[in-house]
């Protein structure tokens, strides 16, 4: 079965072919990031223009990319939510007209689902069921991942996403947007051990987390100390740091309980904050120690992208039809999703 | 020809098939509903006409100015549509299809749009229509204060949501001269798909590659204050 996916939820315009013999065929990605660096943050607005005058190109080009006549798609797919309204209207009109034009289903795809199943895109990929940790700018989430369409929200955050708290802390140190990667690059020349900020939340029971008070014991921290390069960086450090450890603390709980529970430990990684080198390497140690697996996607399927809706799109075009309603979903819960028709039985 | 348009750069959703023979339309005004109804609407049409997406000429799309969404559902659907099925795809102001509808109903040559833009400011066009009834720009369109407008001499028929949202345009547009406009009676507030068409087929007339990507919104308003999200 051969997919054409397409997302356009927030600031990346993704388009990939997907077969479910063969793999990924083709993927080509626009990011709009030096569109919103100047406003310091997604204009929605902008978002949605950049979406609908590069959306058509793209397709072209997996289509010729990919070695695909029209006649060889068996279906589309489309992210439907969660994300920006605007920005998810341009790809669900798109992928609708076009579904209709081929006379092949279009389906609307979960966003997250797309993001949890990303590892299937590799060779080898992790067996179900797994831990599932999504560090995104929008979004941080431990699922336990029993199948596709078998997902259970261990916690989530109750504030900010990690992204989003390394973005904002990054713009408190005077970083240019967006400043996850720049903090992160800051950190490596900072003294681990000058500073020390808490832990959000590890100190009970339980998979929730919390970031937005850790920004705030930045903010004092900056305001108090002269602003220096090593007093920055070593911010810098402390705060990857105590961002980091609060993540393996939660996943390391993920896995007890997982093990407990009679699953095997595995743990997948996703998100854009997953691409942090020092995340990469505690995850690793706290592995090692539970002889758990331990799996990313590649870096360019960390984040935002049309190969992994493609993918998500090949496990559940069983369940579309040609009615071509796929609507654009601003709020949608992971939770609410169910497994395949097909699967479901 | 054998054409199919579609406009939704207000608060009508409206599609259009020209069979050949005859137009059809479908147009429901009801906002916030395009991205639903829309191709609905194209299926109906065409399954009413027994036409097929192949068995067309060309699509039109009103590529704006208008609601931001609207134009980008309309040109998303269209350029789908277009490269679905191979088809040219003709890009048409949505403005010059408000006019084109005043020239329709009543016959006028010259007509004046001035569409509620928000932010104290109007899409602002001048159109004149040919021998054979179809319009074209006779000042570029552009988005505008009230107070900023300027009308050719002569006598224009007013249409569009501009005129009702901001009363002071009359007087700028007037200049003293309280005749040189008058209201189109009856005048149709929203543009519809099937006024897309003339124009459309004068545009695949005098030839050119209509390629779907170069179809694309036009919005006048470039430069607002861009909000970041949250
Ligand atoms: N090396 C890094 N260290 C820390 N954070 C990083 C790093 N690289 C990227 N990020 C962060 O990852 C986020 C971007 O990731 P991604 O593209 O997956 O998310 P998004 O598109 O913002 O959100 P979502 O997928 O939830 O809609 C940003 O917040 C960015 O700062």
């Amino acid at each position: 079965m051969r997919v054409l996916g397409i997302e356009t939820s927030c600031d990346e315009t993704g388009v990939a072919v997907y077969d479910s013999d063969r793999g990924l065929l083709a993927h080509a990605l626009y990011s709009q990031v030096a569109t919103h660096a100047v406003f310091g943050g997604v204009v929605p607005e902008l978002a949605s223009r950049d979406h609908v005058r590069k959306l058509l190109p793209l397709i072209r080009e997996v289509m010729t990319a990919s070695g695909s006549a029209p006649g060889d798609i068996d279906g589309i797919a489309c992210t439907e939510g969660p994300g920006l309204v605007g920005a998810l209207l341009v790809g669900t009109a798109v992928a609708r007209s076009l579904a209709m034009a081929w006379d092949v289903p279009a389906l609307g795809v979960h966003h997250m689902e797309g993001h949890l199943l990303a590892p299937m895109l590799e060779h080898p990929a992790p067996e179900f069921p797994f831990v599932a940790l999504l560090v995104s700018g929008g979004h941080t989430l431990l699922v336990d991942v029993q199948g596709v369409g078998r997902y259970r929200i261990l916690g989530e955050t109750l504030d900010d996403a990690a992204g989003e708290a390394f973005d904002k802390t990054a713009k408190l140190l005077g970083l240019p947007y967006p400043g996850g990667p720049e903090l992160a690059r800051l950190a490596e020349s900072g003294q681990p051990d000058r500073f020390r900020f808490p832990r959000p939340m590890t100190d009970r029971p339980g998979l929730d987390f919390s970031f937005s008070g850790l920004k705030t014991a930045v903010l004092t921290r900056v305001r108090e100390l002269p602003d220096d390069p090593q007093t920055r960086a070593d911010i810098a450090r402390a705060f990857e740091e105590a961002v980091v450890d609060t993540l393996v603390i939660k996943c390391r709980r993920a896995l007890e309980a997982a093990a407990m529970a009679g699953d095997p430990p595995r743990l997948v990684v996703a998100g854009g904050v997953g691409a942090n080198r020092r995340l990469r390497e505690r995850m690793a140690e706290m592995a090692a120690t539970l002889d758990a697996e331990l799996w990313y996607p590649r870096p360019e399927f960390c984040t935002d992208n049309g190969a992994m809706i493609a993918c998500a799109g090949s496990v559940r075009l069983t369940d579309a039809d040609k009615s071509h309603a796929i609507t654009a979903r601003a709020r949608w819960s992971l939770s609410e999703l169910k497994p395949p028709a097909l699967i479901r039985g | 020809m054998k054409l199919l348009g579609i406009e939704t750069a207000s608060d009508a959703c409206s599609v259009a098939l020209d069979t050949g023979t005859e137009v059809l339309e479908r147009h429901h005004e009801q906002p916030r509903m395009h991205g639903r109804l829309l191709l609905d609407m194209a299926v109906e049409l065409l399954a009413e006409a027994e036409l097929s997406l192949a068995g067309l000429d060309a699509l039109v799309v009103g590529r704006g100015p208008g609601s931001f969404t609207g134009v980008r559902i309309a040109v998303g659907a269209a350029q789908g549509l277009a490269f679905g099925a191979n088809l040219p795809l003709v890009p048409v102001s949505s403005l010059a299809a408000l006019a084109q509808g005043v020239v329709r109903r009543d016959g006028s040559a010259g007509v004046v749009t001035a569409v509620d833009a928000r932010m104290d400011e109007v899409y602002w066009g001048v159109w004149q229509a040919d021998a054979h009834g179809v319009v074209a720009e006779v000042v570029p369109e552009r988005v505008c204060s009230p107070a900023d407008i300027d009308l050719p001499a002569g006598h224009w028929r007013a249409s569009g949501s501009g005129w009702q949202a901001y009363p002071e345009i009359l007087e700028a547009a007037v200049r003293g001269q309280p005749g040189r406009v008058s209201e189109a009676p009856g005048q149709p507030q929203l543009a519809r798909a099937l006024d897309l068409l003339p124009m459309a087929r004068q545009m695949l007339a005098g030839g050119g590659e209509f390629a779907p990507e170069q179809a694309v919104p036009v919005y006048l308003r470039d430069s607002v204050a861009w909000q970041k999200n949250g």
